[in-house]
């Protein structure tokens, strides 16, 4: 017998699934576990550790056993509860932790064994020697020990993120979180009902009591459907809370295709929801805790309320010959409901001295021992067994600040500590109010008071519940036997156990669950915590509240990966940012780099080239043998005005700039008020209170920050305003002898070296669009960066490259900027390191100590301008057909490659095409003295050694004619 | 976290950059006579208070106020946020 | 001379796009012309004055506001961003600069920008894809920056059931599919 009358399954339609293979009909209302349930299967998965056949304890996301691994090919999703999944047409779910089948797992052997596997064993064992963890037991222990597997695939599903703002957020939609959720909704507040099942109503669903005269269910059903006709109030189903952040912010999974075979087009899987409250209510009701006896543990014996609810709920009868162990009047419930249901029931009452001492059925329950209070035992033949050793309140979400929870004798239990979290209130079950009646009223008065403070008026009307007692007198485990008997059944930790860790000392509760695992894994120990508590209390003789008990972190289940990273995967993982000649450069066959955000064209390879070498080593000669174009808008352009700009300018430039006159540049190096060099760029006076800074492309965000850093907390009072003018202006460089030709070809002014020379700027027009001109250079050559408004990016690069068709001008990437810069002994990103002053980059006279400065004092610190200090030097192999490596550090000849002789490292090395040798910027210790001086380069990683000269790192034109053309 | 933005009321701090103890608005005067020590104190000597700190947050993703925030680093709570333009003003800085 | 130079707009095309999604359109608007306008300091009242008298209006912080020509957005202390035809003020910072003179900092911003028109009866279940701004309680004329998928971007609301969202023009690609993609989720 399995499928009996009633219930919130519709029968009208069958929904088919298999289970290992096995083909199986169930209903919509279904969850996996009811309709295994109903098809007579109780063996669902193995054991962790011993692989002992186990099924469902329970009815809701505390289950520990029945953990399957669900779908099939990139799906499969490992761990999954069968008692969450909503059954649909077509689901296909395996068991998990066994080989080579469910129903005999050779494994199981370790059963056999367990005197070895007693908690600690894997620490004592496995201890040496050391080596051996990764490569020989971690593998060993993890395939005998696994929690399911991976499909190694991607998961073809999108996950959503999103914000949603509400006043009172309430987390569970039992009778409590109903009853606020009425009360405020009625009130006119703006409401957010979240329940982590797909039918709202809490265990309301799964039991046979009445609430105003109508059945619980309906009442419930009643109350969601005049919720969900308020505009202000939004029930979200599926949808599991998972935690409490700081200033009333919640995280919630809302499962939206979870119980389809897959999500529709376009719509997630799931959504990870960020809600903002001005206030919460934790209604998240309670969860049943099990009684420990000798092999409690079998397929068949669940929670009492477990199986009134699959007979009340899903019209599953686990067995026809049930019995019923408990310690409190609620396990009485589950014997009045199934007798109804027709069901041949036997109490067990451990109030009144009767016990569950053992339990028999190798794959499934068959019978169970029973020791009565005066003494006799007997045997009784029974399918299923519900145990009830009293309900704790799901206050998890309620000590995720550090509040501890406080013990209450009267229902044997922790409560959520009162303002253990601001904003956050507890009712019902969560807090301890057991009853209907109770859970009704706190909820609605909770309600009424929080809306009092946000200042809506609201009244609380309550339906007639009933408002029994529980009756519960503590008893969590039967001494009896050598057998064990389990706490925490996912992670197979046994009264033993605990009894192990009293004996060696790990007796703090903290201390408990690290020796044995007790309250780890997927379920958190919902189930088994507090019982494992209150047998090391016993153990110790104190009481629970003496004992203590661990807290609870997010997220409340298990929250998968997908779901954290929503849409923040593959090319989508960030923003791409595309400069102005990108339509163009892809049309060319660009290679592309990412800089930050930036994609940059890094080579452009003409066909014929077939190593990046190549193309690198022509776009450096054609530059500056005739002239190269490159798109430089990435670095970053800071528009500062106000009367007070150039002495702003002064105060976070090392170097002076108030002299700068209208119409000229001038570099400019930024320090860090530690007096490491922050950035470089170049300024460009527009305007008699008009400035335009440039900065490197990586540092353009940091950079603005620093500069708003400046005027507001440092200097409030200076005259000066800033904005970003990055994305505003395409900006093309253009470099080499031929530069100012190709440029008059398109430029409508006089730009003759007499009208603008070196360093100079101003406004211009290219064919009548307005545009600006830099006379600035990076590469050494004469150069010119001019810019127009971004929409004509586009057309800016074709006319360029159309213009210097007759000069034959290549477009470089930034292999070739890179080149070149080192030619030039520029500092890059590789030498702005963050670590190094400017006297390390050998541009210590430019910081000013005639003016106040950002990093001017801390510059000047002993250590910094230590004579034997790093500074930049230029560095060549000496055979020239050695190539240096990035990175390799440099040693005094016949010196050992050991940190002690350590003279400093190559920053940068490029192939100079015009040298034709390998070249590199580094720093060295003492090295502006040591110039000729013949070093080794040693890259221990690249298992390079290379004889290298030191040199000036000026390699290219170092008086800087061609600049000035 | 959230910040009650002065002008713009609660703002999730994501929108936020963190940069630390609000004492740099302090900036000794770089060409005054004892800077160099006065400097070292000013960058590597910091409070590190369990309670209440106060802090430079900056607006960076929204109107790019630097914010002084009156947070307990051991609780979260946030007690006071004023506009450090206007903390520095009245703690005396200029120009 | 050669031809005057052509422009493209942000996403890269000749024409601005439009598209239906669902509920939901979106237009790329390059109709506007962008310029920001801070006062320089201690010359908040002239600057007040000069824009009143040339109707800019200058909202309150995490407002916008539109008026005969101009409209502008709130974008920091004593700051806005000015919007205007761009038929007629393309050179928008030209045209500022003569009415504040001295008394304000101006700076063309018109090509830093992509701006969206999204118009949707139910907009807010947009958004809470989207962003944390709370749009369900922002009325008409609430404008703020904040982040969309990492870029910070300006969420102006111009009625009940139109907003703009203005971004990054060199992330425009990264925008647009930030906004469909919610588009196709929510809708």
């Amino acid at each position: 017998m399995s499928r009996i009358s009633g219930g919130q399954i519709d029968r009208s339609k069958t929904l088919r699934f298999s289970f290992d293979g096995v083909s199986y009909n169930g209903h919509p209302g279904d969850t996996l576990a009811s309709a295994l349930l109903a098809n007579n299967v109780r063996l669902m998965g193995r054991s962790f550790k011993y692989h002992r056949p186990r099924g469902v304890i329970s009815a809701g996301s505390e289950e520990p056993n029945a953990i399957v691994e669900l779908r099939t090919g990139a799906r499969q999703e490992p761990n999954t509860r069968a008692t969450v999944i909503e059954l649909f047409d077509g689901l296909s779910a395996q068991s998990q932790n066994r080989w080579p089948s469910l129903k005999f797992d050779a494994m199981a052997i370790n059963d056999r064994l367990s005197p070895f596997f007693a908690a600690g064993f894997y620490y004592k064992t496995f201890m040496w020697p050391a080596a051996f963890w990764e490569k020989i037991y971690e593998p060993i222990i993890r395939r005998a020990a696994g929690l399911g597997s991976l499909s190694k695939q991607d998961d073809p599903d999108d996950y959503d993120k999103g914000f949603l703002h509400c006043d009172l957020l309430i987390i569970g939609a039992g009778p409590a979180g109903l009853s606020a959720a009425l009360t405020a909704g009625r009130a006119g507040a703006r409401v957010i009902l979240a329940d982590e099942d797909f039918c709202m109503g809490g265990r309301l669903n799964a039991e046979t009591l009445e609430i105003g005269g109508v059945a619980g269910a309906d009442w419930a059903a009643k109350t969601v459907l005049e919720l969900a006709a308020l505009p202000n109030v939004r029930l979200m189903t599926r949808t599991t809370v998972i935690g409490a952040f700081d200033h009333g912010i919640y995280g919630a999974v809302e499962r939206v295709s979870d119980h389809l075979a897959q999500p529709l087009p376009g719509k997630p899987r799931q959504i990870l929801w960020r809600i903002y409250t001005a206030r919460a209510i934790l209604a998240a009701g309670a969860t049943e805790r099990p009684i420990a006896f000798e092999n409690n543990d079998r397929p068949g014996i669940m929670l009492a309320g477990a199986l009134r609810a699959y007979a009340n709920r899903w019209g599953v009868a686990v067995g026809e010959k049930v019995a019923v162990f408990t310690n409190n009047d609620d396990g009485l419930r589950t014997v009045s409901d199934l007798k109804a249901k027709g069901l041949d029931v036997t109490l067990i009452d451990a109030r009144k001295g009767d016990e569950v001492i053992d339990s028999a059925g190798r794959l499934g329950l068959k019978s169970i021992t029973v020791r009565r209070g005066n003494g006799q035992t007997e045997t009784l033949q029974v399918s299923a067994l519900g145990v009830s050793g009293g309900w704790n309140p799901n206050l998890n979400i309620a000590s995720n600040h550090r509040g501890r929870p406080i013990w209450d004798d009267s229902i044997a239990a922790f409560l959520p500590a009162p303002e253990s979290i601001a904003g956050l209130s507890c009712v019902g079950a969560a807090a301890g109010a057991m009853s209907t009646h109770a859970a009704l009223t706190t909820g609605a008065e909770q309600a009424v008071a929080i809306l009092a403070d946000l200042g809506i008026k609201a009244s609380a009307d309550v339906p007639k519940a009933e408002d029994a007692p529980l009756n519960l007198s503590p008893a969590w485990y039967v001494h009896s036997g050598k057998g064990r008997a389990w706490v925490d059944q996912q992670n197979d930790v046994t009264v033993k156990d605990v009894k192990l860790a009293k004996q060696e000392g790990f007796v703090s509760v903290e201390h408990l669950k690290r020796y044995t695992t007790l309250g780890m894994a997927t379920d958190q120990g919902k189930t088994g915590n507090v019982l494992g508590l209150a047998v090391m209390a016993e153990l110790t003789g104190k009481t629970i509240p003496q004992t203590g008990t661990t807290i609870y972190r997010p997220p409340y289940t298990p929250v998968a990966m997908g779901a954290l990273g929503g849409r923040a995967r593959g090319h989508d993982f960030k923003p791409t940012r595309h400069a102005p000649s990108h339509k163009w450069a892809t049309e060319q066959g660009a290679i592309f780099v990412e800089v930050g955000y930036w994609l940059r064209a890094q080579w452009l390879p003409r066909p014929g080239e077939t190593t990046w070498r190549q193309s690198v080593d022509r776009e450096v000669l054609q530059t500056r043998k005739s002239a190269g174009i490159c798109d430089v808008t990435t670095l970053g352009k800071i528009d500062i005005q106000g009367t007070d700009a150039g002495l702003f300018l002064d105060r976070v430039y090392a170097n002076t700039f108030g002299s700068l006159a209208v119409g000229k540049v001038r570099y400019g190096l930024m320090l860090r008020e530690d007096g490491m060099v922050m950035d470089d760029g170049t300024t460009a006076r527009m305007g008699q209170n008009e400035y335009v800074m440039t900065t490197t492309t990586a540092n353009a965000v940091p950079v603005f920050r620093h500069l708003e850093y400046c005027r507001q907390v440092l200097w409030p009072d200076l005259d000066v305003q800033l904005i970003s003018t990055t994305e505003a202006w395409a900006q093309y460089s253009v470099a080499g002898p031929n530069a100012r030709k190709l440029l008059e070809k398109l430029v409508d002014q006089d730009i003759s070296d007499a009208a603008f020379p070196y360093m100079a700027c101003g406004n211009i027009t290219v064919q009548g669009t307005r545009a600006r001109l830099f006379r600035i250079s990076f590469s050494g050559e004469r150069a010119y960066e001019i810019a127009v408004p971004t929409r004509y990016g586009d057309a800016m690069i074709r006319a360029l490259v159309e213009a210097g068709r007759e000069f034959d001008a290549v477009v470089y990437g930034t292999e070739a900027l890179g080149v070149m810069r080192v030619e030039k002994g520029h500092v890059a990103g590789n030498e702005l390191n963050g670590q190094s002053s400017a006297l390390n980059m050998g541009l210590g006279k430019m910081v000013s100590r005639k003016k106040d400065s950002i990093g001017m004092v801390l510059s000047q610190r002993e250590g910094m301008t230590a004579p034997n200090g790093y500074r930049l030097v230029g560095v060549k192999p000496v055979n020239p057909s050695d190539a240096l490596t990035a990175g390799a550090h440099f040693l005094a000849k016949g010196a050992e490659a050991v940190a002690a002789n350590d003279g400093g490292w190559l920053t940068s090395v490029v192939y100079s095409p015009h040298l034709g040798h390998s070249i590199g910027l580094g720093y060295l210790k003492s090295g502006d003295n040591r110039k000729g001086e013949r070093m080794r380069s040693v890259n221990l990683l690249a298992k390079t050694d290379v004889e290298v000269e030191i040199i000036s790192p000026h390699f290219f034109d170092p008086e800087g004619e061609r600049l000035r053309g | 976290m959230i910040i009650n933005h002065p002008l713009l009321g609660p703002r999730d701090s994501q929108e936020f950059v963190y940069l630390g103890d609000a004492a740099l608005i302090h900036r000794p005067d770089g060409m005054a006579e004892g800077a160099l020590d006065k400097f070292i104190d000013y960058t590597y000597l910091r409070d590190n208070p369990a309670g209440t700190h106060r802090e430079l947050w900056y607006h960076e993703q929204g109107d790019r106020s630097w914010l002084v925030v009156t947070r307990n680093t051991v609780t979260h709570e946030i007690t006071a946020v004023e506009l450090a333009r206007d903390v520095a003003r009245t703690e005396g800085r200029s120009k | 001379m050669a031809n005057p130079l052509k422009s493209l707009t942000p996403l890269g095309h000749d024409k601005p796009i439009t598209e239906i999604i669902g509920a939901v359109t979106i237009i790329e608007n390059v109709g506007t012309a962008l310029a920001s306008l801070a006062s320089r300091r201690g010359r908040e009242a002239e600057v007040a004055g000069a824009a009143q008298t040339a109707g800019i209006p200058l909202p309150g912080p995490g407002r916008s506001q539109a008026a005969a020509t101009y409209s502008a957005i709130w974008l920091g202390p004593e700051q806005w961003m000015i919007e205007a035809p761009f038929a007629t003020h393309e050179d928008i910072s030209a045209i500022l600069k003569p009415i504040f003179g001295e008394a304000a900092s101006i700076t063309e911003q018109t090509d830093a920008w992509v701006r969206f028109d999204l118009t949707a009866a139910d907009l807010p279940a947009l958004f809470e894809r989207l962003c944390n701004y709370d749009l369900g309680r922002a009325g008409v004329g609430a404008a703020t920056r904040t982040v969309i998928d990492h870029l910070g971007c300006y969420v102006v609301r111009r009625s009940d059931v139109e907003v703009s969202i203005i971004g990054p023009r060199s992330s425009a690609h990264s925008l647009h599919h930030a906004l469909t993609t919610a588009a196709k989720s929510a809708f």
